[in-house]
């Protein structure tokens, strides 16, 4: 923890990495939801000419300029992809897949025009490709503070809006709000989010950031203001946690240990989260088979006593046996409904149903006609 | 034209085409994306199969790989079927993580050899003719020819075997699981061939050409035809043309080749998306045009017949009245007017206009369809 405040590049990257976190996980909620994850991949790398062009154009390796480069271009090619799939019949993920990758074949031509520059030194420009946490410094932490909290304030604004948005499009155009503008506004923070972390954590994982908490966060809650936050909360801790991991360790690039640290959250909620967790999901179908064999055998030896005139009738085990071939799970049933006073056992070796067996299969049998 | 520029060409244009034929299921199958997916998740398997043979250029490198591609298509579709995530997030989650990993261990194991994730994502084609494939002491050419060109043959072995079952998978998949042709194993093998196909082309011009050439050419030839077998063609036709464009826009411009092939990709699907014959940016504006005017022309003599020999006739038939009636503007009812009168559906007495028997007929006609 000393060692935390003492160090001036541990902090910077930390508190930058924290902010990148928990921005793409709040747009990141919205882009799972509206089945836009992919859509932050063909942002990031659209990116890239963006950048190349703002560098030409001011000759400035200044954060805020790239990202300005790189958010219109990013937000140019979310146009195009719509122009595509509206005017033909283009499916939407080829025309990610393709703007995705012309786009970013074009940043290329550009990368190698700036390499011919004679005094242009290509380091800051390559830390947005593959993402170099720790060439942040205290202004790029500012620029990414102020434009993160911009985001954030405004996805606060629109709230309801763009709740209505991501679940009913339709009933939201019918209450006369401005769907299409709605819709470029929530993109844009999008493009903005997105532009925030490429210098951190690169073209490639930067999708990672907008999709892994966002996914975790969606299965501990169906509250589209709790999910928000947990994926916010998430995402900054992912954000420091592989920032301080990669710290420790040498040799550990920072944005894959982020990426991984996210992927890591994603596959423990989807395993141990209440309700949607898969653990609990098996757990629920054990019991409910459990429940539904013991019910058969109850149900048969009912069947079995309504040949007689006494419901309470004593059947054999050899007799159910015929309808139940396994004798183990049989015998288990018949004991684990003993214990729960629905069947009882005579010294001969029969079993018979008590009164309060008999009321159940009745009740069981009524509830399966209805 | 020296030998090293046509080598170069000869494995851009083999890559192109052995990317275009499994681009093509992709397209068709809405998994544009997958390409993007596996290109970048093969880098762990190719990272793991250099730990295990210690050589960048062995055949075990573009296994592990296509393992690693696999992986990504299984892990997938697991998620999928958990149901937590949907397909589109669980796609993003699994190629970002895979990667993260590569990257993690090149950086932590292999941060002295030649293995970089620049070369990974971008490529170098100019680099292709100086690694060459000797036996015997007999130079036989570029090693890359012979790898994408295996690949590539591969594929359209692949195809051409099993073209009927594949079209019956890509367009009714329920069709073909009826009638017993296992859709499931036909996509494993589908997506064992982009992966392969990936691997073997990354080396020569990265993975993000990778999906430029397995989407845009595709993409694009589905623009042109509602043919399978044509477009399978015009694909390959456009990929090869692409790359060699590409090559010689590079050279004029000493620019990355990759990029300016993936700037070709998209040059090409640009134009065809404003020319294309029925779905092109200008065939439709000319339909709505079209459209626009025989509406008005239906409207016209519509409105003619019903006032036809009435007391009002004197009134209503008047060309200008129907800019009132009509709420049409007074050179687009002139407009409107001429060209119903050079389809012979009325002529004009001064400014009184009369149908003619055919104009009767097509207004009569209209009323009953509508």
């Amino acid at each position: 923890m000393e060692q935390f405040f003492d160090d001036y590049t541990l902090r910077t990257v930390t508190l930058g990495t924290a902010i990148l976190g928990a921005v793409s996980g709040a747009l990141g909620t919205f882009a799972v939801l509206r089945r836009q994850s992919l859509l932050g991949d063909a942002v990031s790398h659209a990116a890239l000419p963006g950048i190349g062009l703002a560098f030409i154009l001011t000759s400035s390796k200044a954060s805020l300029v790239l990202m300005v480069g790189a958010g219109l271009a990013g937000w140019l090619a979310t146009a195009v992809v719509l122009l595509v799939t509206t005017s033909t019949r283009v499916k939407y993920d080829s025309a990610l897949g393709l703007v995705l990758s012309v786009f970013f074949g074009a940043g290329l031509v550009l990368l190698t025009f700036i390499q011919k520059y004679p005094n242009a030194n290509q380091a800051g420009l390559d830390s947005f490709l593959f993402g170099q946490a720790a060439s942040l410094v205290v202004g790029d932490v500012i620029t990414m503070t102020v434009l993160g909290g911009i985001v954030l304030v405004a996805l606060l604004l629109f709230w309801k809006e763009f709740k209505l948005l991501a679940f009913d499009p339709e009933f939201a155009h019918s209450l006369v709000l401005p769907v299409r503008w709605l819709d470029i506004g929530l993109t844009t923070l999008l493009v903005v989010a997105i532009v925030i972390g490429l210098q951190t954590v690169g073209v490639v994982l930067m999708s990672a950031m907008i999709i892994a908490p966002a996914a975790a966060a969606r299965q501990w809650t169906d509250n589209l203001g709790v999910m928000a936050l947990i994926s916010m909360v998430t995402g900054a801790l992912c954000g420091v946690g592989g920032a301080l991991l990669s710290t420790s360790t040498s040799n550990l690039p920072t944005g894959p240990t982020i990426v991984v640290c996210a992927g890591g959250f994603v596959v423990v909620s989807m395993l141990i989260a209440p309700h949607r967790g898969i653990i609990w999901q098996q757990v629920r179908q054990t019991v409910q088979n459990r429940k539904l064999k013991s019910e058969a055998v109850l149900l048969d030896l009912f069947e079995l006593a309504r040949k007689h005139d006494d419901l309470g009738y004593p059947h054999m085990e050899t007799a159910l046996r015929v309808i139940h071939p396994k004798r183990g799970t049989l015998y288990r049933q018949l004991r684990r409904l003993e214990g729960r006073g629905l069947v009882k056992m005579y010294d001969s070796g029969a079993w018979a149903l008590t009164p309060d067996g008999i009321l159940v299969c009745k009740q069981l049998l009524d509830e399966r006609i209805r | 034209m020296s030998t090293f520029q046509l080598e170069i060409q000869l494995v851009a244009a083999v890559v192109a085409a052995a990317c275009a034929l499994p681009g093509t299921f992709l397209i068709l199958k809405r998994m544009a994306m997958m390409s993007d997916a596996i290109s970048h998740a093969i880098l762990p398997g190719i990272v793991i199969g250099f730990f295990l043979t210690g050589n960048l250029s062995s055949p075990l490198l573009i296994l592990g790989g296509a393992a690693a591609g696999l992986l990504t298509v299984v892990l997938v579709e697991w998620i999928r079927k958990t149901d937590r995530v949907r397909e589109d997030a669980a796609i993003g989650l699994v190629f970002s993580s895979l990667f993260a990993v590569g990257v993690i261990l090149i950086a932590r194991f292999a941060s002295d050899v030649h293995l970089d994730t620049d070369a990974v994502l971008l490529g170098e084609l100019a680099f292709v003719p100086f690694d060459r494939l000797e036996i015997a002491g007999y130079d036989l050419g570029p090693q890359a020819l012979y790898a994408t060109g295996g690949v590539g043959l591969l594929c359209m072995g692949f195809i051409l075997l099993f073209y009927k079952e594949l079209k019956l998978a890509t367009f009714d998949g329920a069709l073909c699981a009826t009638l017993g042709f296992l859709p499931g194993v036909l996509h494993y093998a589908l997506m064992g061939l982009v992966s392969m196909t990936a691997v073997a082309a990354f080396d020569a011009v990265g993975s993000i050409l990778v999906v430029a050439l397995m989407v845009g050419p595709p993409v694009s030839a589905y623009l042109v035809t509602n043919r399978f077998g044509h477009m399978i063609l015009y694909s390959v036709a456009l990929g090869i043309t692409a790359s060699i464009l590409g090559y010689w826009v590079a050279h004029l411009f000493d620019a990355s080749i990759a990029g300016c092939m993936a700037v070709m990709v998209g040059l090409q699907f640009a134009i065809l998306f404003c020319v294309a014959p029925e779905q092109g940016l200008l065939a439709a504006w000319k339909r709505r045009r079209r459209q626009k005017w025989q509406f008005a022309i239906k409207m016209l003599v519509i409105h003619l017949l019903q006032h036809e020999a009435t007391p009002e006739a004197e009134q209503e038939c008047r060309i200008d009245h129907l800019q009132g009636h009509m709420a049409w503007e007074e050179s687009f009812a002139q407009g409107v007017v001429t060209r119903a009168a050079s389809q012979n559906l009325l002529h004009t007495v001064g400014e009184y206009l009369e149908l003619t028997h055919t104009g009767r007929e097509l207004a009569r006609e209209a009323i009953v369809h509508s």
